[in-house]
Parts: structure tokens; C-alpha cells; sequence
């Protein structure tokens, strides 16, 4: 069978199979829309965290990230599994206990403010909405590939089943989905690894496939690499090219954004006790660091096959007319040209653009077109199309599940509309998630053009702004709201500020020269989290400490005897 | 039951504290530590076909985070039990 109609038949079967989870797994009252009624066991938590986490950008684009950056590519690695070492030790088990629905509730209700509440609504839907607009590229992407459907088309498809089991199921609809989608994704990820990691190395574990030899040679693989990469003048792939207080205050960044992230935190909320919030966060991070060690595996296979497809075994350039198909098929999508700059009728792939190099390579087809370059077989590409569909879902329905819990928990409930009931507040909160759907669907289909450039912000400000403020919510007890609210106020402007600067006002500005202490817009988010935590302190030791019965309440939130299940009150 | 004493309580939460910063020294220096700041002396070593540094980076520090959050939560129920704070049910 060809690959568009073995894809139609995969991504279809996955999603009637999201479909009748949604069904199954409908939400009767706010407390199982908002956190699945708190009784998600912690193995089921943390596949379903895995997958929110686990966007279309870390199942399309990461692998690719690396594979261009070599060892750069470390600070996505180790930003994006390192935050799971704080959220265990200093986040989950703590926000389980204190028991609330949200984010800005824990905000709110530590710091005795409605102000700080709002600031913290503010965040955490600006922070989801950047977000959501990714995700609905990718899908895009995937669909406009695969399927050969308008790109609109396919986001309106995604849209419509992200509705179907996130308006009806609420967080127990996309908690149950979202552990299908980890088992999707896992499998489309890790199989054809697998596979080229036995045809290239002979070793049938990716992870120590890439440190090994490749076959017939007593060559390793990533010493070709090396080789192959300053040959074509590129850096050595086992060197970095990036500075290394950038790559330091990136992975940070990163770490703590991941930490800071409402899509992420309110998962904790959903297990029935605080010792289940612990365990999740190991459950999580297990089921990401199966994808995230095979992913620099992937990155280096593609690499050297990439290379080999294009340059040749002899690095004299493959003639045109023998490219391998799948050169084609993405050329289609414009995510591959060839520019024959000295007419010989050659491809060649190489680093200095105005001489050797012809080709221009998207970094995001490099998991897509893996099992294409590595000649896999057609039912594993089209594995990998449904995969790559399910992270992209699986995160915005996270996401949008943030979104209308803002909306309708933190601004009508807590803040506007107190009186209302649960079963009103339900309708809102399912009102919030489609409208929320709309516009998400919106931006995916007219995507604004700085989708790619806003990424940093989500974790630059997920790190300046809720991650100092919980932290000293949690370890500082007489922390008060004038300085929590001034650091997080502090964090966001200064952060905000210099990633707009750098990547809208003033773009062509933004060379390693022009950067502060030469941190990257990407890694400033670290700088933001520090002037965050130095201000809150100081303003507190110029003002009144929180009253008494917010530090009792902090007392009790961390020790975990009595945590009953989250509720509103 | 909860907690005997106040004094307990304190001596519960400086345990967490202490096993936390532990752990978090540990986190610090796999990622941070041996994957960037150190990377290229490491570099130097050969590890299985990799070299140290970029193993850490890519490799050895996400196995280390798992690690270390088993270990913290081995220590920290048994550190409830100990206190009698862990929760019913």
C-alpha cells in the first residue's frame, strides 16, 4: 500500500480511538473537568504528563534541532528533562498538598491578593496561547505532508477532534487520551530508531547505537560524523558552536521554564495523594527520557545519512535526476530546495552558503523524513505521521485545558463572579474551551509569521515569572504579596522586554555582541528568574511579612498527612 | 497522627531541606557541571565510544535526574514514616 493511504488508515484508527476514550471518560462536575476528580494513578499521570509535555516541537522538531547543532543541541536534552528534578523535590508534592485547582489559585490564595492572582492569570494565558499557535503548525505540517490536504484542512480536522474530547471529557477526557497518545507516540519514535540504528551501527539499542561503530568499519559513527561535519566546514558535531555561558544560561532557562509551566504544574493536581505527586514526577520523567536519550541518536543517524543521500559516498554531490524520492516529496511542501548554484546538475549539502552549498534543509523534517532518507518501510513513515499528530494534540489539549480553566475557575469563580454554581461553572469552563479552540484552530490556519520566534517567550516567562513566586511561596513563609508581586512584575517586563526587542523591534541587533553578559534571547529567561527572586526579597524586607494564617498555611503544606482531594475551597 | 511536637516538625522539615539540597548539588553538577562547564576536559575521556562530555550533555545527565528523584522518593517516605506524616488510605 502507498504511504498516504497506510497513513489515512493509522492517524484515523488513532483517532477513533481518541474519540471512544472521549466518550467513555465524560466529565459530570467541575472537579473531574478541571483535574480528572483526583484519582489518576500516578503510572497513568505520568504517561499523560509525558505526552502534555511532549509537544509537537520536542516530536518533530528536537531530533532535527540536534542533528543541525551537534552538541549544542545538549540545552534542549538537559533543559527539558532537568525541570522534572525541580517539579519533584520542590513543586509537586507541595501544590498536591495545598490542593487547589490551578496555578493562579496558588498564587491568589499564598499571597492573599487579587492582584497577584490576575498577574498570574494573565501569564498563564498568554503563556498557553503562545504555545497552543505551535502546536497547530506542526499538525499542519503533518497533515499537508502526509495527507496532501490544504494545511487548513488539516488543522481544522485536529481542532475538531481536540473539541469533541476536551469540551466533552474535560482533564479526565485528556488525561485517558493523552496516555493513547504517549503509547502513539513512543512506538512512532522509537521503532524505525530501532531500525536504523541496526542497519547503521548493528546495535539494536539507539541509545548505544550512536556510540558505536559503524557497520563494516572500524570507523565511530560519531567520529565520521565529526569528520564529515568540519570536511563540509561546519564545527565538529561533538563541539559546540554556541558560547558556553549562552548554553548555560539556555539550559537553565529551559529547566526552570519547564518547572514554571501551568500546563505542566496542574497535572500534579490530579492524583489522589502527595506521595503520588512524587512518584508521578519519576513516571513522567521516565517516559521522557526513553524519547528524549533516543532523540540525539536520531539526530546523529539522520545526520550522516542526510549527508551520504545528498553529497554522495565520494562527497562529489548526487546528480538530480537520481535523487532518492522523498527529496521530492518534501520539496512539494517547500521544506527542501535545491539551487544548483554551479550547474552541474549535482546536489551538494555544505556549510559556507555563497560557494559549495546548494541545498536549503528545514531543521522540522528531520524526524518526518528519517524513515524516507534511511528507506524504511511505507507502514513506519506513516507511523511516524500518526505519532507526530498525537504530540501535537496531546499538548494542546493540555494547553486549552489551561486556558478555560483561567478563564473560568480563576477570573469568573474566584474573582468576578463568585456566586455562581458548580454546574454554571462547568458550562463556562466548557464555553472557555471553545472558544479557546477557536482561536487556537484561528492560528493554525493563519499562522502568525513569529510562531517559531515566540517559543522562547513561554519558557522565558514561565521561568521570570511563577517559578520564583511558588518557590518562595513554598521555602520562604513570611514571603508577603508586595514582593512576590513586584519580582513577578519585575521578571516579566525585564524578560519581555529584551526577547521583543531582540526578536521584533530590532532583529538585525540580535548578534552575541548586543547581548547582555552575551546571554541569548532564548537564555534570558534565566536572568529574568533571578532579578524576580532579588526583588521580591528586597521589597519584603521593606514591607509588613505575610500574616499569620498564610504562614500557618504554609506550615501545613509541607508536611503530606491530610492532603484530602484538591477542591475550591 | 501528626507530628509529636513542634519540635519535630522543625526537625522533619530541615531532613527534607538537607536531602533536597543534596540531591539538587548532584542535579547541578551532572547537567551544569560535567555537561557544560566542564565539558572539555571531559571531552578527553572516552566512554563506551563517546566522549565523557558530550555523553553527559546528551546522554548521562537525563539517567542521573531519574536517579536522583528515586532516591528522593525512597528517602522522603521514609522520612514520613519516621515522622508518622504520611497520608491515610
Amino acid at each position: 500500500m502507498d504511504i498516504q493511504t497506510l497513513t489515512f488508515i493509522l492517524v484515523g484508527l488513532s483517532f477513533a480511538l481518541y474519540m471512544g476514550i472521549a466518550v467513555w471518560a465524560r466529565a459530570g462536575s467541575t472537579q473531574e473537568f478541571y483535574i480528572a476528580g483526583g484519582h489518576i494513578p500516578p503510572f497513568a499521570n505520568g504517561m499523560a504528563t509525558a505526552a502534555d509535555w511532549m509537544s509537537a516541537a520536542s516530536f518533530i522538531s528536537m531530533a532535527g534541532l540536534i542533528s543541525f547543532m551537534g552538541y549544542d543541541g545538549g540545552v534542549y536534552l538537559m533543559g527539558w528533562t532537568g525541570g522534572y528534578v525541580l517539579l519533584a523535590m520542590c513543586l509537586a508534592p507541595y501544590l498536591r498538598k495545598f490542593g487547589k485547582f490551578t496555578v493562579p489559585d496558588f498564587i491568589g490564595d499564598r499571597y492573599y491578593s487579587q492582584t497577584a492572582r490576575t498577574v498570574a492569570v494573565i501569564c498563564a494565558v498568554f503563556i498557553s496561547f503562545t504555545y497552543v499557535a505551535g502546536q497547530m503548525r506542526g499538525v499542519g505540517v503533518v497533515f499537508s505532508r502526509f495527507l496532501e490536504v490544504e494545511i487548513s484542512t488539516g488543522v481544522l480536522i485536529g481542532m475538531a477532534i481536540v473539541f469533541f474530547y476536551a469540551v466533552l471529557g474535560g482533564m479526565k477526557g485528556i488525561t485517558y487520551t493523552q496516555v493513547a497518545q504517549y503509547c502513539v507516540m513512543v512506538f512512532a519514535y522509537i521503532v524505525p530508531a530501532v531500525f536504523i540504528s541496526i542497519m547503521m551501527t548493528g546495535n539494536p539499542i539507539p541509545q548505544f547505537g550512536f556510540g558505536s561503530d559503524l557497520v563494516g568499519t572500524d570507523v565511530s559513527l560519531l567520529d565520521k560524523l565529526d569528520g564529515l561535519s568540519t570536511e563540509l566546514g561546519f564545527t565538529a558535531y561533538t563541539d559546540g558552536s554556541k558560547s558556553m555561558i549562552d548554553v548555560f544560561f539556555i539550559t537553565a532557562a529551559l529547566m526552570v521554564g519547564t518547572a514554571g509551566l501551568p500546563h505542566v504544574i496542574v497535572r500534579f493536581f490530579t492524583v489522589p495523594k502527595v506521595s503520588d505527586a512524587r512518584k508521578s514526577a519519576a513516571w513522567a520523567l521516565m517516559f521522557i527520557a526513553i524519547i528524549y536519550t533516543t532523540a540525539p541518536a536520531i539526530a546523529a543517524f539522520a545526520r550522516v545519512n542526510m549527508i551520504e543521500t545528498i553529497n554522495g559516498q565520494d562527497m562529489a554531490g548526487t546528480p538530480y535526476k537520481n535523487a532518492p524520492s522523498w527529496i521530492g516529496n518534501w520539496e512539494k511542501t517547500g521544506l527542501i530546495s535545491w539551487d544548483d548554484k554551479n550547474e552541474d546538475g549535482r546536489m551538494f549539502y555544505a556549510h559556507d552558503k555563497d560557494t559549495r552549498n546548494e541545498m536549503t534543509i528545514d531543521r522540522d523534517i528531520m524526524v518526518l523524513a528519517n524513515p524516507e532518507i534511511a528507506g524504511l518501510s511505507n507502514w513506519i513513515i506513516a507511523l511516524v505521521a500518526a505519532g507526530a499528530v498525537a504530540a501535537a494534540l496531546s499538548t494542546s489539549a493540555g494547553l486549552l485545558l489551561v486556558i478555560s480553566t483561567s478563564i473560568s475557575h480563576d477570573l469568573l469563580k474566584r474573582n468576578l463572579m463568585p456566586q455562581i454554581k458548580d454546574k454554571e461553572e462547568l458550562i463556562y469552563a466548557r464555553l472557555a474551551a471553545a472558544v479557546a479552540i477557536c482561536i487556537a484552530g484561528y492560528l493554525g490556519v493563519n499562522p502568525p509569521g513569529f510562531v517559531a520566534q515566540v517559543v522562547a517567550f513561554a519558557f522565558g516567562l514561565a521561568a521570570a515569572s511563577f517559578f520564583p513566586a511558588i518557590i518562595l511561596g513554598i521555602f520562604y513563609k513570611r514571603m508577603n504579596s508586595q514582593g512576590a508581586i513586584a519580582g513577578m512584575l519585575t521578571g516579566i517586563v525585564f524578560t519581555a522586554s529584551y526577547i521583543v526587542y531582540f526578536k521584533f523591534l530590532n532583529p538585525a541587533a540580535n548578534i552575541p555582541e548586543n547581548w547582555l553578559f552575551s546571554i541569548s534571547p532564548e537564555g534570558i529567561g534565566t536572568l529574568g528568574m533571578l532579578l524576580n527572586f532579588a526583588v521580591a526579597i528586597v521589597v519584603y524586607k521593606f514591607t509588613t511579612p505575610a500574616p499569620q494564617h498564610i504562614q500557618d498555611m504554609v506550615e501545613e503544606i509541607r508536611y503530606p498527612q491530610g492532603a484530602g482531594k484538591a477542591s475550591h475551597h | 497522627m501528626a507530628f509529636q511536637s513542634k519540635a519535630d516538625q522543625q526537625a522533619y522539615w530541615r531532613a527534607n531541606l538537607s536531602l533536597m539540597l543534596k540531591l539538587l548539588a548532584i542535579w547541578f553538577l551532572v547537567s551544569f557541571g560535567f555537561g557544560i562547564l566542564l565539558v572539555e576536559q571531559l571531552n578527553q575521556i572516552q566512554f563506551f565510544g563517546f566522549k565523557l562530555g558530550f555523553w553527559f550533555s546528551q546522554q548521562g545527565a537525563i539517567y542521573s535526574f531519574l536517579a536522583l528523584i528515586l532516591v528522593y522518593i525512597n528517602r522522603m517516605s521514609a522520612l514520613d514514616k519516621k515522622y508518622n506524616v504520611e497520608e491515610e488510605g
